[in-house]
């Protein structure tokens, strides 16, 4: 069972801000939309969950066509990324509301609430309003109500992004268990590539209201199909530069290294490099690897890893490392790469190695 | 160091000068008269409480209060419900916003005894057009100059079409101040459209319409210009409000003692609606 969006297409005033997007997002595990601010993920979650409409195409929730039914007639659950609950009701009321609305018994409802807010550890806060709550608990809240709800779908909407980093740690590591065995198709949407790593079962990236790529989360960070891809699903983003292969070398301005497999199969001519910033290195990891000797820009120091802007050959590179390296900036650095980490990209940005 | 003096009563002597001259000297004097009685020549008798007696007593005054009560209410039954429809069925964003709001705020902006004169021609039988179409088109025998009945539904068709805008539009600021996201998650709990107005805009208009019906309260319980342009208080004694009963006391019989008494008994009792009102709709939010 599924949620299953068929060509769905969203036009507002004659311009495209969804063009024909067509998933599977399956139960039992996170479906992750990745993208940056303003790629359509909230805009696809409005026509999922009915709230916004859809031009053209079909949502089939559970084998069921749901495209023309209202919201509230498809038993789903929204998070939002600010927090929105009730203000002039309880905990208790907020998390019971749909519940109420639904016309359950009293006793269930409380039963209900009451397991919600034991996972969401918001038992002593039941009584009190919204506005009485960190904000933490008040996304706890949210989430309780999504989650008492036993509903067809989920949506999370970048429901971490207004918490402070300790409690966004907190509650990414439960929120798998919370909707685990829960029967929903889980959608979670989120900017951050280290969310989509640690959380989706399939990420679907997307890039100007189109889905880029779709499938298992660690598949398409192995094996981007795209430099887009790439680039979206890398934090610092991906480096990439312009190469020529020749023969069976690789040249990238005045280095160059030898290419095997399918790569060395290509026809000579231009392509695109690209390099995850964590595979460009202060140091060599064996012979093979290529050194750039690179004018460094800013430096950042964030927790135990060192990162580096560096210019090398036109281009502006970026090096992400373990540990603290000094690094003086204005001064060049040897920065090295390992070439079987890099991928390879025709002109357009198709994948080809 | 902290330097305490009495300085700060400085800052609060202009609003006292003003107030002084504007509300509480004016209010001793009708005091003032409420206890003595005058025959002109300005010449004074103290007569204790007695007009304050005597108005309480009259059935006269009873029937005004009874009208006054019956008024206020029906243009509140009215109003507020209406206000309410109106401002819910009004565009949130988009082109017809600001013509709606216009539209809405044009009849405030008309002065009060020519809302009254409109009304009064409006409704003639004969040449108003109101009253023509009801009579000749229609066939319904309409007169309010005769008719007791005709001239209450023509008073407070009038109050209604003045004032209900001004609910509209506080009841519209309530509701444009409530975020999407309400809705959003409403339609997601799957709540009805009734639910979506008890439970998230009722709430959220409560204290703007809190304050409606208070100006509604104290405007309609003090109202003159409009009802004694239109019907003069009539026929009979039908249409005599309070207010226009007092203008009939104070200024067509010149007895000053009784007027001055009831104007205060009218002051205390819309002071006191309207604190009791006020206390019971904020109750809540103390909490």
């Amino acid at each position: 069972m599924a949620l299953e969006i068929k060509n769905i297409t969203k036009v507002v005033q004659g311009v495209t801000h969804i063009k024909p997007t067509t998933l599977t997002l399956r139960k039992g595990h996170f479906n992750v939309l990745l993208g940056e601010t303003g790629a359509g993920k909230t805009s696809l979650i409005k026509m999922m969950a009915g709230l916004d409409p859809i031009a053209a195409g079909q949502i089939i929730l559970e084998g069921e066509d749901v495209t023309a039914l209202t919201t509230q007639k498809r038993n789903i659950s929204l998070v939002h990324q600010f927090f929105v609950n009730y203000p002039h009701m309880t905990v208790f009321e907020n998390i019971a509301s749909p519940l109420k609305v639904a016309g359950m018994a009293k006793s269930e409802i409380e039963d209900r609430v009451a397991e919600a807010a034991d996972i969401l550890q918001l038992g002593p806060m039941l009584h009190r309003r919204p506005h009485e709550l960190s904000g933490g608990q008040q996304q706890r809240c949210a989430l309780a109500r999504a989650i008492a709800k036993e509903s067809r779908a989920v949506f999370l909407d970048e429901p971490l992004a207004n918490l402070d980093y300790k409690l966004r740690e907190e509650l990414r590591e439960q929120l798998p268990e919370l909707f685990a065995d829960r029967g929903a198709v889980v959608v979670y949407a989120t900017s951050e590539p280290e969310e989509a790593l640690l959380l989706g079962g399939e990420t679907a990236l997307m890039v100007d209201g189109n889905v880029a790529q779709f499938g298992p989360t660690a598949d398409i960070y192995r094996a981007p199909a795209s430099l887009t891809a790439a680039r979206i699903f890398s934090d610092p983003p991906i480096n990439h530069a312009p190469v020529t292969k020749r023969g069976d070398a690789m040249h990238l301005g005045s280095l160059s290294w030898t290419v095997s497999g399918e790569v060395a199969g290509l026809a000579d001519g231009d392509y695109i490099v690209a390099v995850r910033p964590h595979h460009v290195l202060p140091h060599a990891h064996d012979g093979s690897d290529v050194a750039l000797k690179g004018h460094v820009g800013v430096t950042e120091l964030s927790g135990s890893e060192s990162s580096a802007h560096f210019e090398f050959d036109g281009n502006s590179w970026v090096s992400l490392a373990h540990g603290t390296h000094p690094y003086r900036i204005g001064e060049d650095h040897d920065f090295y790469l390992d070439p079987t980490t890099c991928f390879y990209f025709a002109p357009d940005g198709a994948r080809v190695g | 160091m902290k330097t305490e003096n009495q300085k700060a009563w400085f800052f609060v002597l202009p609003v006292l000068i003003l107030v002084a001259f504007n509300a509480i000297i004016p209010m001793m004097t009708v005091v003032n008269y409420s206890v003595q009685e005058t025959f002109g020549d300005n010449l004074f008798f103290w007569e204790g409480l007695t007009w304050f007696e005597q108005i309480l007593r009259s059935d006269r005054f009873h029937a005004a209060l009874g009208r006054q009560f019956f008024f206020t209410f029906m243009i509140l039954i009215i109003e507020i419900p209406l206000g309410i429809a109106i401002a819910l069925s009004m565009p949130r964003k988009g082109f017809w916003v600001p013509v709606c709001l216009v539209l809405m705020a044009l009849p405030m902006l008309i002065p009060w005894n020519v809302v009254g004169a409109m009304w009064n021609i409006f409704a003639l039988p004969d040449i108003g057009l109101l009253g023509y179409f009801l009579n000749h088109v229609l066939g319904i025998n309409y007169d309010m100059t005769q008719d007791p009945v005709a001239a209450w539904v023509t008073i407070i068709t009038m109050d209604v079409w003045h004032w209900t805008s001004l609910v509209v539009l506080l009841a519209y600021a309530g509701l444009v101040s409530i975020p999407d996201a309400y809705y959003q998650a409403a339609k997601i709990d799957g709540a009805s459209n009734w639910s979506v107005f008890r439970f998230i805009q009722l709430p959220k208009m409560k204290s703007v319409l809190t304050i409606a019906i208070l100006l509604r309260f104290m405007d309609s319980f003090n109202i003159y210009t409009e009802p004694f342009v239109l019907t003069g208080g009539g026929p009979g004694n039908s249409t005599t409000l309070l207010s226009i009963d007092l203008v009939k006391i104070a200024l067509g019989q010149f007895d000053l003692g009784p007027a001055a008494a009831m104007s205060l008994i009218y002051f205390a009792i819309t002071l006191f609606v309207s604190w009791l009102f006020y206390t019971i709709m904020t109750k809540d939010d103390l909490n």
